[in-house]
């Protein structure tokens, strides 16, 4: 039974630094989006834009499909009761992430003002909106959520959609995630472009990252103030059926008692805002790849501490705590979680090293002139 | 009461029907398309003739147009169980996961990420490195079909798992049997040369258009050609490995085959004919208008004489003890998970093997619950589940029929094309070459109407006999579901409309030839000196 236990808390990392890849690459392809329109003046500098990420969105992409996969392979409960608990929300997610790939491959196909213009928007839209609701969900979830299950192992919802879309913390957390990902894509842009866009996404990320300190440093106040949730008993080896095994409690601030018990976790988020400081720094000295790399560290203070905080929790449930989705309950079963951890390390380092080759292949600067020339361009 | 609203449940199969039809729109084109283009692209390695590189360039643009669709429709896919089939997903996520997850590790990644150096990377990269990022394009978005057909194939025909009444769900035990899974291999070649078949059809059916304009005629007759000889062979490949299907189906699916055949009785060997054209109706169970070939259908599907195909009446008679015996199996399991007692454990075990058929029931239980039938009730709730135990024969039926007839028509096609341009007379029969490019949306027909016959062959289960449809579903209210029914009819409107839009506008435009390439790069040269 020791085994079951190592190996849930192996997916647990292999699930935080999915995330992570997540937030990194999908939130830089999301910032090119919401950025487009304001560091792009006109068609020819937006087309410039696009071609940057152009031949990267696609394989960033993946990382949120693999985030999505892994949680159904791995934490097959958390995956079946999220996703529907935060139904109306994931759904319009989903809306606005699935018309990227479409405005990518479309927009610059036709050479018309009025259809450029509606997909220049779309990629606004569905630069934000996912960002903004990933990190709401975070922040929804921090707060707890209300569901219940029968014996059977079906879940019932307690609580209605607008508690999930109008709840000032979550907002912050959502907006928390879409001004790390602005500054991600604007690092992106300036290590690739050239002025005017350069000045123009330096701008924006200096900013993006001063937000991002503030929201992270009033989100971490506010936590205090929140109703957390601890977990009481439970036994770490139990057989995964939210039913039975475990007990919680509840009380304000609860979810700093993990730091309380171990203070070495704080340096997690004094780690995130160093990095974010470090990224205002960089921003503003022109030094985008030294700034593109911090990024990847504020993505890790930033799930570190949240993950620090909730750990061993996934999904606490206000109307019946007892029942709250943890790492120990919520999982696969220990052989399809040795099959699949296994597989993730085959296969994780083979992607970075062919994404890399490929970002090797693509580098320099992308100059406006070949892109008038290329017709493979978007 | 947490009860699941039966109206839901029909919206969620409606809403996923809707969109994997619509992921399969555009997913054949993919498969296929991606080894004509590395064909071509080889063509133009060994020969370093231009033309073939044009020829790839100009197919890749109008495969682009197709793939961003693909991925969208794609992302839908893989919420769509956490969010519709929350149940589903629970209950076999353990096993069901795990494949697909694979297939983004394995498969997603290695296509996305060479797709985008298959676009751009034309000057980056030297010729055979670019060969090669094609190729393992092609291979990744095979691989990611086998990936998700392994999915599909353990609902068909579970394997690999056991059910562990502790944690209420199927638990895997075998990563070998799952992937090997016979129904799963068979599945994936199926589907892939059936996205050949539709790849060929495609190039030949632009191709032919172009012929009959007497437009770009060298580039045409090569591109002709090429599809021609990939759909000949693609064709025959499909027809054997339905047939292994259509067999695997019969071993395993009794339900399914019987519908798809219109089977009522139970067959008769070896007169059984197989039937051509027939009325399935499903209130009366019996087949109006029926015409077939006698001595046809034994030998087809069971390959002797002699052995009988149970017909849906007997195997509704045979599901009445499965029934009963599910019903006890479902409450002792439902005793247990309350107090744990080992009575009702050993109970459970007895009737385990049933148990799906008293979840089917459960629908028809008080509050949903079985174990409040009265067991004077338990007669009639078995003769209403019985009624349920089979799909609608009428769909199945000609969602079969109409996937085979047309395998016969792509057959013929091909063979005569094969024939008339390796003889290089293909530019002299205009009514052919016009009858070939209106058969282009005909595979994808084929395709989505396989498709049909697989998903609504294997109802009423979502896992063949283990998870009935009634109670995988999420349960949500009907409103969620109508909602995100109207943003998903909008939006997917608004795709097909694009992407029809673009195909034709590209397709008219017609490949960029060399010399054409090359002087308007001139132009754009001079005008920035000047
Ligand atoms: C161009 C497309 C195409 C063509 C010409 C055919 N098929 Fe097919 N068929 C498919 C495309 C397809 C598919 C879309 O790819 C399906 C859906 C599920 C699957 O695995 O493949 C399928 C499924 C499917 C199934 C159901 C599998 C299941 O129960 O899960 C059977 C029995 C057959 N096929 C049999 C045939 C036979 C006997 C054919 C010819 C004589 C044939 N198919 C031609
Ligand atoms: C791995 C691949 C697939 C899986 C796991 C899968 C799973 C499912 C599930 C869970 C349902 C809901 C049950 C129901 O409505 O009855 C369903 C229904 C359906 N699926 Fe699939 N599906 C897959 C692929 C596809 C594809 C690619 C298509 C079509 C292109 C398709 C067509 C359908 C149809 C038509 C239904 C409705 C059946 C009915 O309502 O009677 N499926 N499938
Ligand atoms: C119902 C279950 C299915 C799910 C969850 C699913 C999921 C996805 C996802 C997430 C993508 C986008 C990948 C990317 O970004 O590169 C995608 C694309 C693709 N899918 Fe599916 N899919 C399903 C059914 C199928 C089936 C049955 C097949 C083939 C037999 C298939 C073949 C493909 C292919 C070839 C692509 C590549 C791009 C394209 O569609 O043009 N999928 N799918």
């Amino acid at each position: 039974m020791e085994y079951y236990v190592i190996i849930k808390l192996i997916w647990a990392v292999i699930l935080c630094v999915l995330f992570i890849g997540l937030g990194l690459m999908v939130g830089m392809d999301m910032g090119v989006g919401i950025l487009l329109r304001f560091v792009g003046k006109n068609d020819i500098e937006r087309r410039t834009t696009l071609n940057i990420i152009g031949p990267h969105w696609e394989g960033n992409q993946v990382w949120f499909i693999l985030g999505a996969g892994a949680i159904f392979a791995a934490f097959p409960t958390l995956y079946a009761t999220a996703f529907s608990v935060f139904y109306v929300v994931m759904i319009l997610m989903l809306f606005s992430m699935i018309l990227r790939p479409v405005a990518f491959e479309y927009r610059s196909k036709i050479d018309q003002g009025f259809w450029r213009t509606s997909w220049d928007w779309i990629f606004l839209i569905s630069g934000f909106f996912p960002m903004f609701v990933c990190g709401a969900a975070f922040g929804n979830i921090l707060q707890g959520v209300g569901y219940h299950f029968i014996w059977n192992g079906q879940y019932f919802q307690d609580e209605s959609f607008w508690s999930y879309l109008i709840n000032p913390f979550a907002i912050l957390c959502g907006l928390l995630s879409v001004s790390l990902s602005i500054f991600q894509g604007g690092m992106m842009l300036m290590i690739r472009s050239e002025d005017p866009i350069y000045s123009r996404a330096k701008k924006y990320a200096t900013m993006a990252a001063i937000v991002a300190t503030c929201l992270f440093i009033v989100g971490g106040i506010w936590i205090f103030q929140i109703k957390g949730f601890v977990l009481a008993s439970g036994d770490p080896a139990m057989s995964p059926n939210p039913l039975f095994g475990q007990h919680v409690i509840t009380y304000k601030g609860a979810w700093l008692h993990n730091y309380y018990d171990y203070p070495i976790l704080w340096s997690l988020p004094i780690w995130g805002i160093l990095c974010m400081l470090g990224a205002v720094l960089m921003a503003q000295s022109n030094k985008p790849a030294c700034g593109w790399w911090i990024g990847l560290g504020i993505w890790i203070g930033v799930i570190g501490t949240v993950g620090a905080a909730m750990f061993p929790f996934f999904m606490p449930s206000t109307t019946a705590p007892d029942q709250s989705l943890t790492i120990w309950n919520s999982c696969g079963s220990l052989y399809g979680l040795i099959c699949m951890a296994i597989l993730v390390c085959i296969f994780v380092p083979i992607i970075l090293s062919y994404t890399s080759w490929c970002f090797y292949v693509m580098r320099g600067k992308v100059k406006t002139a070949s892109i008038i020339k290329d017709h493979h361009s978007y | 009461m947490d009860v699941i609203h039966l109206l839901v449940v029909e919206l969620s199969r409606f809403q996923f029907a809707l969109t994997a039809l619509y992921h399969f729109m555009f997913v054949p084109l993919t498969l296929g398309l991606t080894f004509i283009l590395a064909a071509m692209e080889t063509a133009y390695v060994i020969t370093g003739k231009e033309i073939y590189k044009d020829m790839t360039q100009f197919w890749g643009k109008l495969f682009g147009i197709n793939f961003a669709i693909g991925v969208a429709t794609g992302l839908t896919m893989e919420f769509e169980f956490g969010t519709n089939w929350s149940m589903y997903s629970r209950f076999f996520g353990d096993i069901f996961g795990t494949p697909l997850a694979i297939e983004g590790l394995m498969a997603f990644f290695m296509e996305s990420t060479f797709i985008g150096l298959m676009f751009f990377g034309w000057d980056r990269l030297s010729r055979g490195a670019h060969l090669a990022v094609t190729y393992i394009v092609a291979l990744g978005s095979n691989i990611s079909a086998l990936w998700i057909l392994v999915a599909n194939a353990c609902m068909n025909m579970p394997a690999g798992a056991h059910f562990d009444p502790e944690t209420m769900r199927l638990t895997s035990t075998s990563f070998v049997a799952l992937v090997f899974n016979p129904d799963a291999q068979a599945k994936a070649v199926h589907t892939s040369v059936a996205g050949f078949v539709t790849a060929s059809m495609f190039v030949m059916g632009i191709s032919a258009f172009y012929l009959l304009r007497k437009q770009h005629r060298e580039f045409a007759a090569r591109s002709f050609r090429m599809a021609a000889l990939f759909g000949i062979i693609s064709t025959i490949a499909v027809i054997t490995l339905g047939d292994v299907l259509g067999r695997l189906d019969y071993e395993h699916q009794p339900t399914k085959v019987a519908a798809m055949e219109g089977l009522w009785e139970t067959s008769k060997p070896p007169y059984e004919p197989w039937i051509l054209f027939g009325i399935p109706n499903d209130k009366k169970q019996t087949n109006y208008l029926e015409v077939g070939v006698p001595f046809v259908l034994t030998p087809l599907l069971t390959h002797d004489f002699k052995t009988p195909i149970l017909g849906i009446k007997e195997l509704q008679i045979q599901a009445g003890p499965k029934i009963e015996s599910g019903i006890q199996a479902v409450s002792a399991l439902k005793r247990y998970s309350e107090n744990h007692q080992q009575t009702d454990l050993d109970i459970f075990k007895t009737h385990q093997k049933d148990m799906g058929y008293g979840f089917l029931a459960s629908q028809y239980a008080p509050d949903q619950d079985v174990t409040k039938i009265k067991s004077e009730h338990i007669p009639t709730i078995v003769k209403k589940t019985k009624s349920d135990i089979y799909p609608n024969v009428f769909v199945t039926f000609w969602a079969f029929r109409i996937m085979v007839f047309l395998a016969i028509y792509f057959f013929i096609v091909f063979a005569m094309a094969s024939y008339v341009s390796l003889r290089r007379e293909i530019e002299k029969h205009r009514i052919f070459l016009k009858i070939i490019s209106w058969s282009i949306p005909l595979p994808f027909i084929a395709s989505e109407f396989g498709w049909i016959t697989a998903e609504v062959g294997r109802q009423p289960w979502t896992i063949f006999e283990i998870l009935p449809t009634v109670i995988s579903s999420s349960t949500h209210s009907s409103g969620y579901m109508i909602f995100s029914l109207i943003g998903f009819l909008l939006l997917y409107s608004i795709f097909i409309a694009a992407e029809l839009f673009l195909m034709f506008k590209f397709a008219r435009l017609g490949p960029q030839i060399h010399q054409e390439q090359t002087s308007s790069l001139q132009t754009i040269f001079t005008y920035q000196k000047g």
